[in-house]
């Protein structure tokens, strides 16, 4: 049988269920609206009746929703969450602690040093990496930028 | 005898004589949950770890065939088993207890039907009296190697598939075997076999395996037709393994070109074993366990008792690794299709 690669590519991308962009667009929105209002509800309640100053609030707030979500990492809600919200969930530092702790959890079994010491950054590294190497980047560009109009 | 291209047709075709099955909590709360001989509701199974569970599956699986048959690992001339784990580590330690002479096989999704054949073959040539067949996969060992650990969050596109917690093992013999101490059933009989060859269309999508392996499925059942001379009529089913919905579709439209019909006969277990609505399983099971349970304790029993006479099994496997995908390479497909047929029971003499 004669075969065209590239028409059964087309073929495929025919016949294969897609996800529908504009309700996954609104529930992404939705999740990540509400792990915002929360960590700005936590910030108040910091600021305000706990008398935090705003930078230690901050770090406060921060602890407590990656405290949360390994909580729900630990206890498999989260992937509940971003089933739901996809990168709502996701893009928040609280998706960052679930990308850290479920490799942990996961690779547990196979020690703490070639288990979770090795495996636990599998999936934000690459987040670590390119952030470190993007920051870098950045900072020469201003760096030169301040040298030009000196 | 070599028939075709690809085929054996057996002279003497092995019997089924026993089959079992265990599968994890979603499967056991699927249509076929009450199938099967052993539902877990705990996927760990009381293990240390996913691996070990998985082990414990192939070891229960070959035991309970063998408890049906009445037959003790001794009287096993071969074991042929396979799983999804690199190195088979799931076959190797879940059986090593036994003691019985192993092939470990690697066949993506397709393992059990590779099996089938192998003991089929070795059984049918007249180099064993009883082989077991068997093939295993597990949800969590399956995403921890392929994919992502459970824990982590993310979207599974509607065309992926959820890979099948269960073992299914089948002990086959020849027609009467030496010793006669077979409490077995007379379940179904290997006439023949269509080996499959690797077949890529060049997809690249590993979470659309349904489209990667239609292909191959193609292919071998197409070959079947060919070297046999019978077309789908021939058959009361033609059972694929792992396709789901959407490598259904791409299978019956790649048949219908070569002028074959095959919507009355076609089934998939993929999409046999789970309600997709319900289960949120998208496009339907995979894993080799997912032909392998669904043959124990759907097909066979339907075979045993005459309700169809005449079925292909067709195990579809994706040959990928997450290396090879990483490189950039294609999902190629493979599938291995087993003829299976009812007993007569005209054939009393059997068990003498």
């Amino acid at each position: 049988m004669e075969i065209n690669k590239n028409a059964y590519d087309a073929y495929v991308k025919e016949v294969t269920p897609v996800n529908r962009l504009w309700p996954d667009v609104g529930k992404a929105f939705l999740t990540g609206g509400l792990i915002c209002t929360l960590a700005q509800g936590l910030m108040n309640w910091l600021t305000g009746p706990m008398g935090q100053e705003k930078e230690a609030a901050s770090a406060w707030m921060l602890i407590l929703l990656i405290g949360l979500s390994i909580l729900l990492t630990g206890f498999g809600l989260y992937p509940k969450l971003v089933k739901f919200g996809g990168a709502g969930a996701l893009v928040p530092i609280t998706g960052f602690a679930n990308s850290v702790v479920s490799p942990a959890i996961e690779y547990k079994a196979e020690g703490h040093v070639f288990g979770v010491g090795c495996k636990i950054f599998t999936i934000a590294g690459p987040v670590i990496l390119f952030g470190v190497v993007t920051s870098w980047g950045l900072g020469l560009i201003w760096w030169i930028g301040r040298v030009m109009g000196s | 005898m070599q028939k075709g291209k690809a085929s054996i047709q057996f002279e003497c075709p092995p019997w089924i004589t026993a089959a079992g099955s265990i599968a994890g909590k979603k499967e056991g709360e699927g249509p076929l949950g009450a199938l099967f001989d052993r539902t877990k509701e705990d996927d760990r199974m009381g293990k240390d770890n996913w691996e070990e569970a998985e082990s414990y599956l192939q070891k229960e699986a070959a035991g309970l065939a063998m408890k049906k048959a009445g037959l003790s690992p001794q009287d096993i001339r071969y074991l042929f088993g396979g799983d999804l784990l690199g190195q088979l580590i799931a076959t190797s330690f879940g059986l090593m207890e036994f003691e019985i002479p192993l092939f470990g096989l690697y066949g993506a999704c397709s393992t059990m039907g590779e099996a089938m054949s192998l003991a089929a073959m070795t059984v049918g040539g007249g180099f064993a009296d009883r082989c077991i067949a068997l093939a295993s996969s597990h949800f969590a060992t399956a995403e921890k190697q392929f994919r992502f650990p459970l824990g982590y969050g993310n979207q599974r596109p509607y065309s992926a598939t959820w890979t099948a917690t269960g073992c299914g093992a089948v002990v086959i013999e020849k027609e009467k075997a030496a010793g006669g101490k077979t409490k077995g059933e007379k379940m179904a009989k290997i006439t023949g076999i269509t080996t499959g060859k690797i077949v890529d269309f060049g997809l690249k999508d590993s979470m659309n395996m349904g489209a990667a392996m239609a292909p191959a499925a193609f292919h071998t059942i197409w070959q079947n037709f060919q070297d046999f001379g019978w077309d789908q009529d021939h058959f009361d089913r033609i059972i694929t393994g792992d396709l789901g919905t959407v490598g259904q579709k791409i299978l019956l439209d790649l048949l219908r070109k070569e002028g074959y019909d095959l919507r009355q006969q076609h089934m998939d277990c993929g999409i046999e074993l789970y309600d997709g609505m319900k289960q949120d399983t998208h496009a339907g099971g995979s894993g080799c366990g997912c032909s392998a349970i669904t043959l124990c304790a759907m097909i066979l029993p339907k075979l045993k008792t005459g309700e169809w006479k005449r079925v292909l099994f067709v195990p579809t496997g994706a040959l990928l690794s997450t290396v090879s995908f990483n490189e950039g390479r294609s999902v190629p497909g493979i599938a291995h299709g087993v003829i299976l047929e009812h007993i007569e029971e005209e054939k009393r003499e059997w068990n003498t």
